[in-house]
C-alpha cells in the first residue's frame, strides 16, 4: 500500500507535497526491479523512465494505438493504460525479452523476412502483440490474424508485411504441432 | 493525471470499507477506461482502491441454472469461456465485437458496465458538457454529434452508452449483483443504466461506494438463433455507430420468444419490449421484422449529424433478426458499407 508521506501539503504550508512514492516490485523479463515510484506512473513509465527499457514504445498514451504492448502473464496488454502498482505478482515480458540482436526471435526474424515495418516504432508493439496471439493459439487464418491483429496501428501502413511475418510464424507453429 | 493514494484489495468488504473512507475515492478494476479518463482530467479521484486481488473472477453456474459472471474476469477470459460460449454464443460475439485483443485482457465485467461516454464534448474539457459538469451546457447539441443519441435523449445530454457487451446482456435481461456500505442487493439489468434526463452526470443507478461483484445470466442463451450485428466507421476496433443484438426462439417458422437490443443509439443500452412484443408469436419473416423495426425507431430523433442513424438502424434490425432466424453465427464483421 502507498500512502502519501506525512509530510504532505499542510505540515509544508500549503506548498505542493512532493510526489508520493513507494516501492513497487516488478518481475520484468525474469529479472527482480525495485522501484519507488508514484502511485500514478502507469507500467509504460515504469518500463521507459525507471528501468530504462525503452524498447516498448509510447503512441498514443491512450489505449489506442498498440504501440505499448507487452505480455503480462503471456496475456498481451496496453501498458500504457495499466498502473505500474497492479503488476506486483505478474511476470512481464517486453520486447526485450523475446529476442536479442544475437539470438532473433522467430517473429522478429520474420518481420525482417517480410519487410515488416518502416519506421520500426510500433514494431515492438506488434511483436509482443503477435507473440500474445500466439500464446492465445485463435487466430489461423489471414481474416483472423488480421481481426486479432487489431489493436496494433501502423503510421507507415506496413500491414501487408505484418500480415505476413505473423502468418508465417502462425503457420511453422501449426506444422510443428501437428 | 491529479495525483492520488493507492491501496489494494484483498476481500469485498475491505475494498467497499476502504472506499468509503476516503473522500474522492473510486474503485479501479481493468483501469483501462478509468485511467484514460484521468490521463484526461475528466476523472480525478483523490484516493483508488485496487480491485485486481478479490476473488471474483470465477465463472460458474448459478442454482437457477445460469451462469455467473465474476464482476472480475476479463472480457476476454469471459469472451472465450467454454459454458459462455456453448450457452451464450450472443455474448460471445458482442464482447469479441468490441476493442481490442489487448483491451480485452485488461478490461474486466464490472468495469464494461461502468465505462464512460465516448463523446468528444465529455472527453474535451475546454468544452461544456453536462454530464462532466452538471449545468455547464451540452456542446453535442447543434455541435458535432455524427455518434450521438437518438433514442431517449434529453435537453441537456444526448450521449451514447459505448458498450458492445452491455447490448448482449440488456437482451440476455441479465442481473447485476452489487455490494456497498448498506450490503448487498441485485438490479435487472434494465435498470442498471439510466437515461440523461436531467441528470446526465448519473449514468447509473448505483448507489455511491457500491461495487459491482457479478452478473448473473438467467438459463435461457437464445444459442441457437442469434445475431450480434455491428456497424462502424472501419472493420474492427472502433466503437458502434448502431448495433443490434438480436436473439429468437423459434418453434418451427413461428417466432415463440424474441430480444431485441440496440447499442450506439442512447445513453443506455436500448432494449425494446415492445418491438419484441410484435414479434412474438409471428411468422419469422421480413414483413414481421419490418414491423419491430419500425417500432423501435418510431420516437427516434436525429440531431443534424446523426440523422442517417435511424435509417441504419431501421434496416440492421432487420438484418439482424434474418441472421437470428437463419441461425448464421458471424454476424458481427460486416463493414458499414455492405448492403442490409
Ligand atoms: S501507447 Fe498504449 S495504446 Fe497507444
Ligand atoms: S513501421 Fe512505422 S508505424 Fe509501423
Amino acid at each position: 500500500m502507498i500512502q502519501q508521506s506525512s509530510t504532505s501539503a499542510a505540515a509544508a504550508g500549503g506548498v505542493a507535497a512532493p510526489p508520493p512514492t513507494g516501492t513497487v516490485r516488478l518481475t520484468i523479463n525474469g529479472q527482480q526491479h525495485t522501484l519507488q515510484i508514484a502511485p500514478w506512473t502507469t507500467l509504460l513509465d515504469a518500463l521507459r523512465e525507471y528501468v530504462h527499457l525503452t524498447g516498448t514504445k509510447k503512441g498514443c498514451d491512450h489505449g489506442q494505438c498498440g504501440a505499448c504492448t507487452v505480455l503480462v502473464n503471456g496475456k498481451r496488454i496496453n501498458s500504457c493504460l495499466s498502473l505500474a502498482v497492479m503488476h506486483e505478482d505478474h511476470d512481464i515480458t517486453t520486447i526485450e525479452g523475446l529476442g536479442s540482436q544475437e539470438n532473433l526471435h522467430p517473429l522478429q526474424q520474420a518481420f525482417i523476412d517480410h519487410d515488416a515495418f518502416q519506421c520500426g516504432y510500433c514494431t515492438p508493439g506488434q511483436i509482443c502483440s503477435a507473440q500474445g496471439l500466439l500464446n492465445e493459439g485463435r487466430a489461423h487464418t489471414e481474416e483472423e490474424i488480421k481481426e486479432h491483429m487489431s489493436g496494433n496501428l501502423c503510421r507507415c501502413g506496413a500491414y501487408a508485411g505484418i500480415l505476413n511475418a505473423v502468418k508465417e510464424v502462425v503457420d511453422s507453429q501449426l506444422r510443428m504441432k501437428n | 493525471m491529479n495525483p492520488f493514494t493507492y491501496s489494494s484489495a484483498t476481500a469485498v468488504e475491505d475494498a467497499v470499507r476502504d472506499n468509503a473512507s476516503h473522500e474522492g475515492a473510486a474503485y479501479i478494476g481493468g483501469g483501462t477506461n478509468l485511467l484514460d479518463l484521468m490521463k484526461e482530467n475528466v476523472a480525478r479521484p483523490t484516493h483508488l482502491v485496487g480491485l485486481n486481488k478479490l476473488p471474483l473472477t470465477s465463472i460458474e453456474p448459478t442454482p437457477e441454472g445460469g451462469l455467473r459472471l465474476g464482476a472480475l474476469a476479463t472480457n476476454a477470459d469471459t469472451a472465450w469461456n467454454e459454458e459462455v460460449k456453448r450457452r451464450y454464443p450472443l455474448l460471445n460475439q458482442a464482447i469479441l465485437a468490441g476493442a481490442s485483443p489487448q483491451l480485452r485482457n485488461m478490461a474486466t465485467n464490472g468495469g464494461n458496465l461502468l465505462q464512460r461516454t465516448r463523446c468528444y464534448y465529455f472527453y474535451d474539457t475546454a468544452t461544456p458538457c453536462n454530464k462532466r459538469e452538471p449545468g455547464s451546457g451540452c456542446g453535442a447539441i447543434g455541435g458535432f454529434n455524427r455518434i450521438h443519441a437518438i433514442l431517449g435523449a434529453s435537453e441537456q445530454c444526448i450521449a451514447t452508452h459505448p458498450s458492445d457487451m452491455c447490448i448482449a446482456l440488456a437482451a440476455l435481461a441479465a442481473t447485476v449483483r452489487v455490494s456497498g456500505p448498506r450490503g448487498e442487493r441485485t438490479i435487472p439489468f434494465e435498470d442498471f443504466h439510466r437515461l440523461p434526463g436531467t441528470t446526465p452526470e448519473r449514468d447509473n443507478n448505483l448507489e455511491p461506494g457500491e461495487l459491482i461483484t457479478g452478473l448473473d445470466l438467467p438459463a435461457k442463451g437464445f444459442e441457437k438463433n442469434f445475431s450480434y450485428l455491428k456497424l462502424r466507421d472501419r472493420n474492427s476496433y472502433a466503437f458502434a455507430l448502431v448495433s443490434v443484438a438480436a436473439a429468437l426462439e423459434l418453434d418451427g417458422d413461428t417466432i415463440k420468444d424474441a430480444r431485441l437490443a440496440l447499442g450506439g443509439v442512447a445513453h443506455k443500452p436500448w432494449r425494446d419490449q415492445e418491438a419484441e412484443n410484435l414479434l412474438k408469436g409471428q411468422p419469422a419473416t421480413p414483413e414481421t421484422f419490418a414491423r419491430a423495426a419500425a417500432k423501435v425507431v418510431e420516437s427516434a430523433v436525429g440531431q443534424g449529424s446523426n440523422n442517417f442513424k435511424i435509417e441504419l438502424a431501421r434496416r440492421a434490425i432487420v438484418r439482424a433478426l434474418k441472421q437470428a432466424a437463419e441461425g448464421s453465427q458471424h454476424a458481427s464483421d460486416v463493414f458499414l458499407n455492405s448492403n442490409p
